[in-house]
């Protein structure tokens, strides 16, 4: 990339209030209020947010990939988490 | 003179002309996110185009609607002011001439919202919100390529000096205003030049571009009177208009 | 040792994907997967964007104020699908610049119909009703695509293209319910723009080796000739409704088959486009490169500016 051209920024949107921020995608910008600009004419021509979030692409550290099993498989087998895990007899309610 | 029909007459043919001429960007911005935001200007200024050019219609009573306003008219019946005509040149000169003109028209509905015309008032706070974003955008533009490379700044000026002739015509005033003025439907508007002026010259010192006072300024288009360029842009404006007359589209 | 787990890393790959687990940028791929989607993913958002010129040619110039609002709006909306499509292929690696540049030194290629000329108001209704109706039909399956930010940016477009081609249509509507000038101007538009909505699908399966592979990986989802059977199918009924003539004498119903039998696609004309020698492909890569120069010192000076700022700031 020669240094003609503008970063790369990560979009986030919140849809309504009450809502997280989600991911709506990416475009170039050269500094940070011009992303949130760019953003609002690219990711809410139809009325599709009510707040943004930007952030620099180089900035997001993402977890790898090849490590997925190890990171996320072991929460797996931990069904106890979960409250359809116990048994509630018959007859009790508003657990 | 109907004055009401003519003043509305006028805030429209601003916005149709300088909605036109931005729409010409489309498909050829200098990046594909700037591209649409130009658009997205030019869409805001279409819409206004249309509710003030369907106001003065109504106020004019003939039976006529927007779209007879913005498409049937003699270059000598349009009222808009001479800088918004002016050519797109570079991104530089689109820039200045938005900037200078957003300054204006934010201004001017903030105080018309306190118009005793209650469709005017109407209008200009729906444009208004779409004007300080339309403003901020200039001037974010005019500041960063007044101080971004010698090369922007170049442009930028250039495009200030060849445009800043155009700007006294933003507080052009006659019977028109004040009639409106004695009748209400104008608020007072006398500070209007004065807030501009320290509007653009806080943004244009920010921006380290410098104002060249001129001996002249060309301030006839809001009495018909235009430069070359809008008998050009009426020629395309109008065509299918004029070459296919009273067809529904 | 080596090749044995490149063969293992494919096999669980083609597993994924045949249970329809998406790919996503940081998974591992085969080269050919990602090389394949690269060249699908530009073209198509070149195509996006070179599609903004025909149709920009008549927003100057477009009939009336509403019209002129949304066919700004409808352009401005390619450029959005372009952004989406260019992000898309930076998620595999390759740069928005790069991609652009291929696109002007003639080594990418875009859709073949932006190469024909728009010369009637007539050409916004039947490019909108055509062409985007074809594209439709084209990235309805690709939202399912097998490769996530693709799929991602295909469901985006493909909410924004509904309206696209329900305005052309409108103006051919109108158009065919006008007067006899404007309804000769809406079946000139169409008798010119019909072929080339069918080229837009591709050549015939037979001619088309990379399908079964791509159809594998499920980054295309239907052939190509399957796709066009459907555009035929469905849009000729369309035209008969509004009184317009589709241009092809072997047009005719198939009661056996249950689907409209077509005459034959003149390839020897889509390859001449495809190969830059469509009556428009010299002005639509000049204007697009055109545009990128003249942006050129814009981009630059918004970078200076900024990092000016960012040394104010940082002492
Ligand atoms: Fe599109
Ligand atoms: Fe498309
Ligand atoms: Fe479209």
């Amino acid at each position: 990339m020669s240094n003609k051209e503008w970063p790369l920024w990560e979009v986030f949107i919140r849809s309504k209030q009450g809502l997280n921020h989600k991911h709506a995608g990416s475009l170039r910008a050269a500094d940070e209020i011009m992303a949130i600009e760019n953003a609002r004419d690219v990711y809410t021509r139809r009325s599709e947010g009510v707040s943004i979030w930007v952030v620099e692409s180089k900035n997001i550290f993402a977890s790898n990939p090849d490590e997925a099993d190890s990171l996320f498989e072991p929460a797996d087998s931990k069904i106890y988490r979960h409250p359809t895990f116990y048994e509630v007899p018959d007859g009790i309610e508003h657990m | 003179m109907n004055h009401l029909f003519e003043y509305v007459l006028r805030l429209g043919d601003d916005s149709l002309i300088l909605g036109h001429r931005l729409s010409e960007w489309c498909g050829h911005g200098p990046v594909l996110e700037e591209d649409i935001a130009m658009t997205n200007i030019a869409l805001d200024l279409v819409g206004q185009a249309n509710s003030l050019l369907e106001y003065a219609a109504n106020v004019e009573g003939k039976g006529k609607t927007a779209d007879d306003l913005a498409f049937l008219r003699i270059d000598k019946e349009y009222r808009n002011l001479i800088l918004v005509e002016q050519p797109n040149v570079d991104f530089g000169h689109t820039m200045m001439r938005q900037f200078l003109f957003d300054a204006y028209r934010k201004i001017l509905f903030e105080k018309l919202l306190e118009s005793g015309d209650e469709q005017i008032a109407a209008i200009a706070a729906k444009s208004l919100k779409e004007t300080k974003y339309h403003l901020k955008h200039s001037s974010e533009w005019v500041i960063r390529l007044g101080d971004g490379t010698e090369e922007s700044h170049r442009r930028i000026q250039n495009a200030l000096d060849t445009l800043w002739r155009y700007t006294e015509e933003l507080f052009y005033s006659d019977e028109v205003d004040e009639s409106l003025r004695a009748s209400g439907v104008l608020p007072d508007l006398s500070s209007l030049k004065q807030e501009w002026t320290n509007y653009v010259h806080a943004v244009l010192n920010e921006a380290t571009l410098e104002i060249k006072e001129e001996t002249w300024y060309f301030q006839n288009g809001r009495q018909g009177y235009h430069s070359e360029h809008l008998g050009y842009i009426l020629a395309e404006l109008q065509f299918m208009q004029r070459a296919y007359p009273g067809m529904e589209w | 040792m080596k090749e044995e787990n490149i063969e293992e890393l494919e096999r669980q790959f083609q597993e994924k994907i045949d249970n329809d687990i998406k790919i996503e940028p940081r998974d591992w791929m085969p080269d050919n997967y990602r090389k394949t989607l690269i060249r699908q993913i530009s073209q198509h958002a070149h195509s996006e964007v070179v599609g903004m010129l025909p149709e920009g040619n008549w927003i100057t110039r477009a009939p009336n104020l509403r019209r002129k609002a949304v066919l700004l709006a409808k352009v401005q909306d390619e450029a959005g699908h372009g952004l989406y499509l260019y992000s898309a292929t930076e998620t595999l690696g390759a740069d928005r610049e790069d991609t652009i540049d291929d696109l002007h030194d003639g080594t990418a290629k875009y859709s073949s119909i932006f190469n024909y000329p728009t010369l009637t108001w007539a050409d916004m209704g039947a490019i909108g009703w055509l062409v985007d109706g074809a594209a439709i039909m084209n990235q309805v399956p690709l939202c399912r695509c097998s490769y996530g930010p693709y799929a991602r940016a295909m469901v985006r477009i493909c909410k924004e293209e509904s309206f696209h081609q329900r305005q052309g249509f409108e103006i051919m509507t109108t158009l065919a319910n006008g007067t006899p000038e404007q309804k000769a101007m809406a079946q000139d538009a169409l008798n010119r723009f019909w072929w080339p909505a069918l080229m837009m699908f591709g050549p015939n399966d037979a001619d088309s080796p990379h399908t079964a592979q791509s159809m594998k990986w499920k980054i295309k989802r239907h052939t190509n000739d399957e796709l066009r059977q459907q555009f035929v199918d469905v849009t000729v009924p369309q035209a008969e409704l509004i009184g317009l003539t589709v241009p092809d004498p072997d047009l005719k119903w198939n009661e056996e088959t249950g689907h409209y039998d077509f005459g034959p696609i003149n390839w020897d004309e889509f390859w001449a486009v495809v190969n830059g020698n469509g009556p428009c492909n010299k002005e639509r890569i000049d204007a697009r490169r055109k545009a990128k120069e003249d942006g050129e010192w814009v981009r630059e000076a918004a970078n200076a500016y900024a990092a000016k700022k960012r040394t104010k700031k940082a002492s």
